[in-house]
């Protein structure tokens, strides 16, 4: 059975980019009086500006087969075109050159709990949100109780979800989407839900699923589930393939892609929810260089369209298998964001900070105090690495070696005789 | 079983009529689940489908039957305005519904696959099970006032489909229009406010042709809604014909107006999950 489950071939998705609006949607109004100024330009014999309207291409060329039974993970940094190529995977959107032949029934959970609706009870939900995905009426009937059981809300099916708390809410939507039995399942994130024990749960779910033959595509920034779930990487930059093959490789070629990237983070474009605007490490040396054992200091600014009561930030330093090896947070020092609409600058410092020698970067969870809402979360973004001060005389140092360092004293003791 | 399935720029076209056929199951959960989110956590529940119409028609039938003494047809006035007030409810929500479903459910179009028109038509289907519902009303009232149907009811659901068909060109026009254009949601309230008295809900076509000749009974007849409360008001009171010239152009206009709301719909349905 030579016949790929999925091929893709010189597929390519181009979206306009209009410079002058700056909304999502146009208004009839600025139609008309972009009209009327073009008019008045025209009439006036003035030079015209540059035409506002270039052409991004989200994806260019992207080829790859995939067989039946393998778990790919998709990799890439934000915007490398991940979500564009699920999204053309999924018929959200129609891509503007290639094609994609599937060959089977493809289910997408491009985001967890998708079409829930809060006035509806849970039972309700649960057939909702399965016709959503593309079961059928007798197959949400057939997986009704196992759905139930996996959640763990037995008691409140005949409630309505808007009354679940969140974790409940997001175990519900979840437990739906595990049991989709599509031959190709198309995941984008989605284990960055609930608590550790359901994480657990969730991912063992997955695992069980690719175990059973099914074909799965993957995307997540989460190293580490990536290497636990998947055997084979495709790894996307600026909208192309860059790397195809195991998923040991691929991890070691995007953290090395990672790890070109500027030192420092910005975001671009507009803030509809709190987010990052901008993240800085400010004690790095020339060239994004950490001593292991100096201070580290590091300066966030969140953007918050609206007041958050208490937001949280956190910060993971990530090494370059994609282990957290610090966790930062703000929180438990009585430091938020957002108690006013704007922006909140907030500052860490740790004065001696022992890190391995290696590449590392910054992952960044931006939400409100547990229970609410996860509003953004970054990853592999303010790229560094890490030194020591003194060359060692014998062995050197690795970074594989180790996660953690401290300040050694050694002391040789007389040897009893 | 395995079924292929090949995307390709401009290839949706092709399989797009089957589609909705194999999506009819969402479209039924999603009607589904707009007729029990509608009178979610309302004290009286369903019967503000009955209550609603039900107060139009004595506001219209007091003013316009009592004060101003419109002539009706030889049937109580209150059932004349109840036959016109129905389907007028029917047109006005569907309307209005499904030019809000798209955006209204944004993040099911940017997140999940389906042919997109199944939403505006499930909108119309919630509306129509409040007509159904109110339908109540005008059985109240014709026992209430004695009057017999005659055979002509039996071609009542012709006409109910000939609103479907109204409601749904509209529909399909302004929901489309309104993902790229959101200038559209404060027109919509205008049209039906407006709609309301340039449809003969309150008065019937024979008024005005007493008062403007045949020419202002087709002038009126470039209404949609002309046709379909004309022939609510044959199949229920039975007392007047059918003016046909009038009725053909105004069910020729339902009809181009369909045609038209599908073409421009599935003109820009491809970039609803980009612009959305």
């Amino acid at each position: 059975m030579a016949e790929p489950i999925i091929r893709v071939e010189n597929l390519g998705k181009c979206y306009r980019i209009h410079h002058e609006t700056r909304e999502r949607y146009t208004a009839l109004r600025d139609v008309i009086t972009n009209k009327a100024k073009a008019f008045w330009r025209g009439a006036n014999r003035e030079p015209r500006t540059a035409n506002a309207d270039e052409d991004f291409w989200a994806l260019k060329d992207v080829s790859f087969e995939v067989k039946q039974g393998e778990v790919v993970g998709i990799i890439g940094r934000n915007g490398a075109g991940k979500s564009t190529l699920l999204k053309i995977l999924s018929r959200i959107t129609e891509p503007t050159k290639g094609r994609i032949t599937l060959n089977g029934r493809v289910a997408s959970l491009l985001e967890v709990g998708t079409g829930f609706h809060p006035e509806l009870t849970g039972r309700e939900n649960i057939f909702l949100n399965g016709a959503i995905l593309g079961m059928t009426k007798a197959e949400i009937r057939s997986k009704f109780d196992e759905i139930v059981a996996f959640a763990e809300v037995e008691k409140f099916l005949d409630t309505p979800v808007k009354r679940y708390s969140s974790g409940m809410y997001v175990r519900l939507a979840f437990a739906v989407a595990a049991h989709l039995e599509p031959e190709v399942l198309i995941i984008d994130e989605v284990l960055a839900v609930g608590d550790t024990a359901f994480q657990n749960k969730c991912l063992g779910k997955m695992q069980s699923v690719s175990k059973s033959g099914r074909t799965v595509l993957f995307v997540s920034h989460n190293i580490s589930s990536l290497q636990t779930l998947c055997d084979r990487g495709v790894v996307l930059n600026a909208g192309q393939v860059a790397f195809d093959g195991s998923i040991g490789d691929a991890i070691r070629e995007y953290s090395k892609s990672v790890n070109k990237a500027d030192a420092s983070y910005c975001s671009s474009g507009k803030h509809e929810t709190p987010s990052v605007l901008k993240m800085e490490i400010l004690s790095l040396l020339p060239g994004g260089v950490h001593v292991s054992g100096s201070r580290f200091t590091l300066r966030v600014i969140i953007a918050s369209p609206v007041p958050v009561k208490n937001g949280c930030v956190s910060i993971q330093i990530v090494n370059q298998s994609g282990a957290p090896v610090l966790h930062l947070r703000p929180y438990d020092h009585g430091v938020f964001f957002g108690d006013a609409a704007g922006c909140s600058t907030l500052e860490c410092m740790i004065e001696d900070c022992w890190l391995n020698v290696g590449s590392y970067s910054l992952t960044t969870y931006v939400s409100d105090p547990p229970g609410g809402q996860l509003y953004e979360r970054l990853s592999g973004i303010c790229p560094f690495s890490v030194t020591v001060e003194h060359s060692p005389a014998m062995f050197g140092w690795r970074p594989e070696a180790c996660c953690y360092v401290a300040p050694e004293k050694w002391v040789s003791l007389k040897v009893e005789s | 079983m395995m079924e292929k399935l090949v995307i390709e720029a401009g290839r949706s076209e092709a399989h797009y009529w089957r589609d909705l056929w194999r999506f009819r199951e969402l479209f039924g959960f999603l009607a589904w689940r707009d007729i029990l989110v509608r009178y979610k956590q309302t004290a009286i529940g369903v019967a503000w489908a009955v209550i609603r119409p039900l107060l139009t028609i004595l506001i219209g039938a007091g003013i316009f039957g009592g004060l101003a003494q419109l002539p009706s047809d030889g049937v109580p006035y209150a059932v004349l305005v109840c036959a016109g007030t129905l389907p007028w409810y029917f047109f006005s929500s569907a309307l209005s519904e499904s030019a809000n479903s798209l955006v209204g459910n944004a993040n099911l179009i940017s997140k999940i696959y389906f042919p997109r028109m199944i939403l505006p038509a499930s909108a119309v289907v919630v509306a129509f099970v409040d007509f159904a519902i109110s339908l109540v009303i005008l059985g109240g009232l014709m026992l209430w006032y004695g009057v017999m149907p005659s055979w002509r009811l039996l071609t009542l659901p012709l006409f109910i489909l000939l609103g479907f068909v109204a409601a749904m060109g509209p529909g399909l026009l302004f929901t489309a229009l309104n993902v790229k254009y959101r200038d559209f949601r404060y027109i919509i309230p205008f049209v039906v406010q407006f709609g309301l008295f340039i449809s003969p809900v309150f008065y019937s076509t024979t008024a005005i042709q007493e008062r403007f000749g045949d020419t202002g009974r087709v002038i009126v007849a470039l209404n949609p809604m002309v046709g379909i409360i004309d022939g609510f008001r044959w199949a229920i009171c039975g007392t007047t014909d059918i003016h046909w010239p009038s009725f053909a152009l105004s069910t020729g206009l339902s009809v181009l107006l369909l045609v038209l709301g599908v073409w421009y719909f599935r003109r820009t349905e491809k970039t609803f999950a980009d612009v959305i």
